[in-house]
């Protein structure tokens, strides 16, 4: 056993729990530090597949802008916690048992057929560095640049829709 | 050296629990946090098989997921501010009225 693999299985242990954590907490405030911790796992792991730049915007916008905008939104609605009692009764063991096979099923697919090589390799020190990151910015702003500039639209559209959606309603009596 | 197959796995598990999240939790905003899981579990497997195959396109589909991403937590967020100002609850199984 080599010690990328056991860094791997030490990291991986930390994602599973992290995210079960974030499905099993009562509290909404815990699931959301459980599901920040799961982000910075998952920034790591792109850091040892060699993709320092994706790393770096999975923690400021994913563990830092989007999980700050959830914790703010719960407790600006103080909705931690809801009271117990199910509707569905026989919907929770089901939701289970589909869980399951849905997980054994993408697992065999996922390893039988889509399969393109097989081994990752270890980032050397030459691939953290400005020069992947270079690589990157060319492919992006040559290659996909219409998606990119897509994006800043879609950006502002978001924008506007939510200022529209939170908006008060103006009443004009006349 | 690890192999591809052990990335692929634990993405399909993070995947899974975000799927399960969505169904057996009622709390509209841990729904959303799910949904957020999955994304993830998604880009994982998306930058596993960019460094695998040696190509950079995978990582810049993840850097559009995540920008994706933002907006729809934005929208999402406003929405279920709206529903919460609305009904004084963000139970989903409250939400079963057609006209709010």
């Amino acid at each position: 056993m080599t010690l990328d693999l056991i860094f791997f299985l030490i990291l991986a242990l930390i994602a599973v729990a992290t995210a079960l954590g974030m499905l099993l907490s009562r509290n909404a405030i815990y699931s959301a530090l459980f599901l920040v911790l799961n982000f910075v796992t998952v920034a790591v792991f792109y850091l040892l597949l060699g993709a320092p730049f994706i790393a770096m915007a999975q923690i400021t916008v994913y563990a830092g802008a989007i999980m700050v905008l959830f914790l703010f939104v719960i407790m600006l609605l103080g909705a931690e916690n809801l009271p117990e009692g199910e509707v569905l009764r026989w919907q929770r063991p089901l939701a289970g048992l589909l869980a399951v096979a849905l997980a054994v099923e993408a697992t065999f697919i996922f390893v039988t057929r889509a399969r393109p090589a097989g081994e990752v390799a270890p980032p050397d020190a030459a691939m953290n560095t400005m020069t992947s990151i270079r690589d990157l910015a060319n492919v992006l702003f040559n290659q996909y640049l219409l998606p990119f500039e897509v994006t800043s639209v879609l950006l502002l559209v978001a924008m506007i829709g939510v200022i529209v959606l939170i908006r008060k309603e103006r009443r004009v009596f006349e | 050296m690890v192999s591809l197959n052990y990335y692929i796995i634990l993405s399909a598990i993070l995947f899974t629990i975000g799927a399960l999240g969505v169904l057996i939790r009622r709390n509209a905003l841990i729904i959303f946090m799910s949904v957020e899981l999955m994304l993830n579990a998604a880009n994982l497997a998306f930058v596993a098989f960019s460094s695998a195959i040696q190509s950079l396109s995978g990582q810049l589909f993840v850097f559009f997921v995540i920008a994706v991403a933002a907006a729809e937590v934005a929208v999402g967020l406003g929405l279920i501010v709206e529903i919460f100002k609305a009904k004084r609850s963000i139970d989903v199984d409250q939400m079963s009225s057609l006209k709010g």
